[in-house]
């Protein structure tokens, strides 16, 4: 199967829309940057207006992990949108076009095929958030520099020492990869069902938002389904930056409040992409092709 | 040896019978036509052939295996092209070329896939990418891809599709060149008839999705029987004289005239016979090629 993972990879990163993802997540952050390295000190000032009263920070509050939170806040949302671009196009966007006819009548099976094509868009979404990776941690700590990570909560405030920080980006771009996979897979669905590249976009689209404002309603009737629900999980990347703290409110250096928060989003986020690859499969094996 | 051994083959979309019982065979290294109107079931035939559609009913077995169990295996062993040149517009036909020779399980030389790109007159566009193509080139480039892994069976539908007089040419002498020179088995549809008649040593013709006729094209165009394509003033009275008398069998009337279909040597009789009834004659063609055949016996189910 190795050649057609290869050749799928090798067409995504052919076709001129793939780098538009990477290079509307280049523009945002740097224009973010720019904006937080010309103007940042008041908008530090602003972030600490309510509690300069009754805490004294030391050090630099505005620094390349705080910057690298705050764009992973704004883009964690977005990014799956560009995931979908590419995605959702993987089948449907080749039965459009008439190649799919022309993949399937060489000597490999449709799964194969089908688990090719998802292993690339993967492949995609990993080098997508590698990017982002790139660009908002390790390029903010450049420009910005390190410090103990400050964070505002909504009712409390984390204080994350700076050499325990780093590897807590590292968990939370591992899971954040679940999350976009997730998208990916759910992407690749809809691409299955469809015959053109618009519809299964706009729908993973749709789908997300309708699932996302289903997860953040505080309405009881839904409360039941929320837990099952993979928006109700893509966002628990923050769950890294919660520590534990001493009976004297000292904070636990390594540790994370809730662990089992964390494992329990990665099953429900693995089950997603099982049952939706799963589910493409079925459905391409069945597929007359007439595209 | 059987390359093509179909057995009732069937396919129904819904309520609609695309194909209905259909057998037929094709033997190794012949160029086996594969005629029908538009939507006569020929693609669809051909898409069964290739396991993009799934058959209703029915058996396909290709090199003597059973396709649904062997689709892999056998797959290795065939090119096809199917109704359009559809490609990818951001690679270039050699990309193209390479991309399926990769695909194809088979090591494939660079020469090998030059000297395809040549054999399709494409040598000089190779490092163009295909949204620079004419459709004639992107035809060219979809038979090259059938053709790069040499496969043992070729199956081209509509081939000629797109391309300019030279081209059909070109496609003509290139299937020939494959049947005769290195032993391929083609199957070959067109709506071109007379491209098929040229090439093809085996004729099937299918109408609504159902065979109607097969044999060897010679025996199609038997050259002791033609058709008669008669026009007067007065069709419907000439009718009416010619159906009493002994040319009454298979004799047809359509909007544009009235066809006979009789043995060689009664022409100059018939003829005679419509002068001496003193029918109003406009036009007394004789037509004998199989486009004239394949319309007559399609008109006629």
């Amino acid at each position: 199967m190795w050649p057609i993972i290869q050749i799928e990879t090798f067409k995504i990163f052919k076709r001129p829309r793939t780098y538009i993802a990477f290079g509307a997540i280049a523009a945002l952050i740097l224009v973010i940057q720019m904006g937080l390295k010309i103007d940042g000190e008041s908008y530090a000032a602003f972030l600490m207006k309510d509690i300069n009263n009754t805490l004294i920070v030391d050090g630099k509050v505005l620094n390349g992990y705080l910057i690298c939170y705050i764009l992973l806040q704004l883009l964690l949302v977005h990014v799956p949108l560009l995931v979908a671009l590419i995605a959702a196009d993987m089948i449907s966007g080749e039965a459009n076009l008439g190649t799919l006819r022309l993949l399937l009548t060489t000597p490999y099976s449709r799964t194969q095929w089908v688990l090719a094509k998802f292993i690339a868009a993967s492949i995609y979404t990993i080098l997508l958030l590698i990017w982002l990776a790139f660009l908002a941690l390790f390029l903010s700590m450049w420009i910005f520099g390190t410090d103990d990570l400050f964070l505002m909560k909504s009712n409390y405030v984390v204080l994350i020492e700076g050499q325990d920080v780093f590897w807590r980006y590292v968990g939370a771009f591992v899971f954040a990869s679940f999350s976009l996979l997730t998208v990916t897979a759910l992407g690749f669905l809809m691409s299955s069902l469809a015959n053109n590249s618009i519809g299964p976009i706009v729908a993973t689209i749709s789908a997300i938002v309708f699932f996302t404002i289903l997860s953040t309603l505080n309405i009881p009737l839904f409360s039941a389904i929320k837990p099952y629900l993979f928006t109700t999980h893509m966002n628990n990347w923050k769950e890294f930056f919660d520590i534990k703290v001493t009976d004297s409110n000292e904070a636990i250096t390594g540790s994370i409040l809730n662990v089992a928060k964390i494992k329990n989003s990665i099953i429900v986020l693995v089950v997603h992409i099982i049952l939706f690859v799963s589910a493409s499969v079925w459905i391409v094996r069945k597929k007359d092709i007439l595209s | 040896m059987s390359v093509i051994k179909v057995h009732e083959l069937s396919k129904n979309f819904g309520s609609l019978q695309a194909v209905s019982a259909l057998s037929f065979e094709v033997q190794a290294g012949e160029v086996f036509g594969f005629l029908g109107q538009n939507g006569s079931g020929k693609s669809t035939t051909i898409r069964m052939l290739l396991s993009l559609i799934y058959p209703s009913g029915g058996s396909i077995e290709l090199f003597d295996l059973p396709l649904q169990a062997n689709r892999n295996q056998i797959a290795e062993r065939v090119g096809a092209i199917i109704e359009r040149p559809d490609l990818y517009p951001y690679l270039t036909a050699k990309e193209h070329l390479q991309l399926f020779a990769k695909l194809s399980k088979q090591k494939i030389s660079k020469e090998q896939i030059a000297k395809t790109l040549e054999q399709v007159g494409l040598s000089l566009r190779s490092a163009d990418k295909v949204n620079t193509f004419s459709l004639g080139m992107k035809q060219r480039l979809g038979i090259a891809i059938a053709l790069v892994h040499n496969p043992d069976l070729i199956i081209l539908d509509e081939p000629t599709n797109g391309l300019d007089p030279q081209g059909i040419a070109d496609i003509r002498h290139l299937i020939q060149d494959l049947a005769k020179q290195e032993g391929k088995t083609v199957l070959v549809s067109s709506h071109l008839l007379s491209e098929i008649e040229q090439v093809a040593s085996q004729i099937l013709i299918i109408h609504q999705g159902k065979k109607v006729a097969m044999g060897p094209t010679q025996t199609l165009l038997d050259p002791n029987k033609a058709i008669i394509h008669i026009v007067t003033q007065h069709d419907e009275q000439a009718l009416s004289i010619i159906g009493i008398s002994k040319y009454a069998q298979n004799i047809m009337q359509r909007k544009d005239g009235i066809y006979l279909s009789i043995a060689t040597n009664e022409i100059p009789a018939l003829h005679q016979f419509i002068v001496a009834a003193n029918i109003p004659l406009l036009s007394f063609e004789l037509k004998r090629s199989l486009e004239d055949y394949f319309l007559q016996i399609t008109s006629m189910q």
